[in-house]
C-alpha cells in the first residue's frame, strides 16, 4: 500500500499529473474574484473566508476525474484489483495521494492568498486550521465519487454533480469556522465538528469507494 | 404464510400491483379532491394570513412525501443491496422523479406563501436549504441512473449513492441548523402534542395527506410496472437479435 502511495506521487510530480494546476486555479479564482465584486478591501475582507473554502474546494473538485481514470484505461486498476492489496486501502491511498498532491499545497497557499483578499489578521490560524482539517474529507468524499463514475465517459459534469452536494457540510463548517476567526468569535465548534465529519468520511467513504470500484471493474 | 420476499418476483408484484393500482389511484383522487376542496373554500381564513394559509393543504403534505419518497429509496436500495431483488433496485429508481417532484412543488408552493407572508420569495434558511439540498440529491441520484449503460451496475452504484448520500443529507441537515438561524416556522404537525392546529384546518390536512401518500405509492406502482416492462422489452429484443 505503500507502494501504491509512492507510485501515485511520483506519477503526479513527474509525469505532468498536474501536481501545480489545482494551485494554479486556486490563485487565478481568487485573483478573479475582485473583479467580479469590486477591490474595496472592505467588502474583500468580509467575503474573504467564503471565497477562499470555495476556491480551495473547487480545485479539489477539479482534480477528481484523474484519481482512478488513467488507471481504469490502461488497465491498471484490474492489476491492483487482483493483487492482494484490498480495494478498500486502494481506495483510502488514492484519497491520502490527493489529499498530499491537492489539499496539502491548498493549506500552504491560502494565508498567501488571504493577504491578497484582505483576509483579518485574526483569521490566519484559523483557515489554515480549517483547511488541514477539511481538505482530507474533500479528498476522500471526492474519491468516492471518482470511484461512482470510473466507468462513465466524460463523467467530469456528473462527478461535479453527485460530490458538491456531498461536500456541503464541510464547507458550512469550514468557511464558519474561518468566519468567526475573523470576527473574533468562538470559532473551535465548527472546527471541531468538521473534524467528526472529516474522520467520519475517512473511516466510510474508502468502504463505499472500494463497493462501487468493485461494481464498475465486473 | 405468504412471505413478503414473494413480491420480489416481477411476475407476482405486476400481478398485485395491477389490481392494487386502480384503488390506490382511485383513493388517492377522492382524497385529494375532497381534501383540497374542503380545504380551499369550505374552512375560514386565518385571521393574520388571510387565505394564504391554505396554501398548507398542498405544502405540508408534498414536503412530507418529499422526505418520505427518498427514505422510501434508501430502503429498497438497501433490499437490492442485501438480497439482489429486482424489483426493489426498479421501484427505487421509480420513485426518484416522484419525489423530486414533491420536493419541487414543496418549494414552489413554499415560495408563493413566503413572498406575501415573509415579503420574500426564497430566503436562507436551514429548512428551506436542505430542501433545496435533497433536490440536488435526487438530480444527482437520477443523473447516475441515467449515466450507466449496464441496468446491474447502474442500481449497484446508485444504491451506495443512496446510502452514502442519505448520510450526508443527515448531516447537512444539522450542519444547517448550526450555520443560519431560521425564518420558517417550526413543524406544523407532531405526533407529540394533543392537538396540532385547529380541528376546522385539522381535518382536510390530513385528508390531503392521505391523498399525496396514495398518490406517491401509486406513481411508484405504475413507473415501477412500466420499468419492469422496458426490462422485459429489452430482454425481448435481445433475444430477437440472438435467433
Amino acid at each position: 500500500m505503500i507502494g501504491l502511495l509512492k507510485r501515485d506521487l511520483a506519477l503526479a510530480i513527474r509525469a505532468g499529473g498536474g501536481f501545480g494546476l489545482s494551485l494554479a486555479f486556486f490563485l487565478i479564482f481568487t485573483t478573479l474574484v475582485p473583479f467580479g465584486v469590486g477591490p474595496q478591501t472592505q467588502v474583500l475582507a468580509e467575503i474573504a473566508p467564503g471565497i477562499l473554502w470555495l476556491g480551495a474546494l473547487l480545485a479539489c473538485l477539479l482534480s477528481l476525474d484523474r484519481i482512478f481514470q488513467l488507471d481504469w484505461e490502461d488497465g491498471t486498476l484490474d492489476l491492483i484489483a487482483t493483487s492482494p492489496v484490498p480495494l478498500e486501502g486502494l481506495a483510502a491511498m488514492k484519497a491520502l495521494a490527493h489529499w498530499i498532491t491537492t489539499g496539502l499545497p491548498l493549506v500552504a497557499a491560502a494565508p498567501m492568498l488571504g493577504l491578497l483578499l484582505n483576509l483579518p489578521g485574526p483569521a490566519y490560524p484559523w483557515l489554515v486550521a480549517a483547511l488541514a482539517l477539511g481538505t482530507p474529507a474533500l479528498s476522500a468524499i471526492g474519491t468516492f465519487g471518482a470511484a461512482l463514475t470510473v466507468g462513465i465517459k466524460r463523467g467530469g459534469l456528473l462527478l461535479s454533480l453527485l460530490v458538491l452536494p456531498l461536500y456541503m457540510p464541510t464547507l458550512i463548517f469550514g468557511a464558519l469556522c474561518v468566519t468567526r476567526g475573523a470576527d473574533g468569535l468562538d470559532a473551535l465548534t465548527p472546527l471541531i465538528l468538521m473534524g467528526g465529519i472529516t474522520l467520519g468520511s475517512l473511516a466510510i467513504l474508502p468502504f463505499a469507494a472500494a463497493a462501487a470500484l468493485r461494481v464498475n471493474l465486473r | 404464510m405468504a412471505s413478503i420476499w414473494e413480491y420480489a418476483n416481477p411476475r407476482k408484484f405486476m400481478a398485485t400491483s395491477a389490481a392494487l393500482l386502480p384503488w390506490t389511484a382511485g383513493v388517492a383522487a377522492l382524497c385529494l379532491v375532497t381534501g383540497l376542496v374542503w380545504g380551499f373554500f369550505f374552512t375560514p381564513d386565518d385571521f393574520r394570513q388571510g387565505s394564504t394559509v391554505k396554501i398548507i393543504y398542498v405544502h405540508v403534505p408534498s414536503a412530507i412525501m418529499a422526505i418520505n419518497a427518498w427514505l422510501m429509496m434508501l430502503v429498497a436500495s438497501l433490499i437490492w443491496v442485501i438480497r439482489r431483488h429486482h424489483v426493489s433496485a426498479l421501484a427505487a429508481k421509480a420513485a426518484a422523479p416522484v419525489g423530486m417532484v414533491f420536493t419541487l412543488i414543496a418549494l414552489a408552493t413554499g415560495a408563493l406563501w413566503g413572498q406575501p407572508m415573509w415579503g420574500t420569495w426564497w430566503e436562507w434558511d436551514p429548512r428551506l436549504t436542505s430542501f433545496l439540498i435533497l433536490f440536488l440529491f435526487y438530480l444527482g441520484y437520477m443523473a447516475l441512473w441515467e449515466a450507466i449503460d449496464n441496468p446491474d451496475s447502474a442500481a449497484d452504484l446508485t444504491a451506495v449513492l443512496c446510502l452514502v448520500g442519505s448520510v450526508f443529507a443527515v448531516i447537512s441537515r444539522y450542519a444547517l441548523l448550526f450555520w443560519n438561524q431560521g425564518l420558517h416556522q417550526g413543524a406544523t404537525l407532531s405526533l407529540d402534542r394533543e392537538q396540532n392546529i385547529a380541528n376546522v384546518f385539522w381535518y382536510p390536512l390530513v385528508i390531503t395527506l392521505a391523498g399525496f401518500g396514495f398518490l406517491f405509492i401509486a406513481l411508484v406502482l405504475y413507473r415501477t410496472q412500466t420499468e419492469i416492462r422496458a426490462r422485459r422489452l429489452k430482454a425481448l429484443i435481445a433475444q430477437e437479435r440472438m435467433a
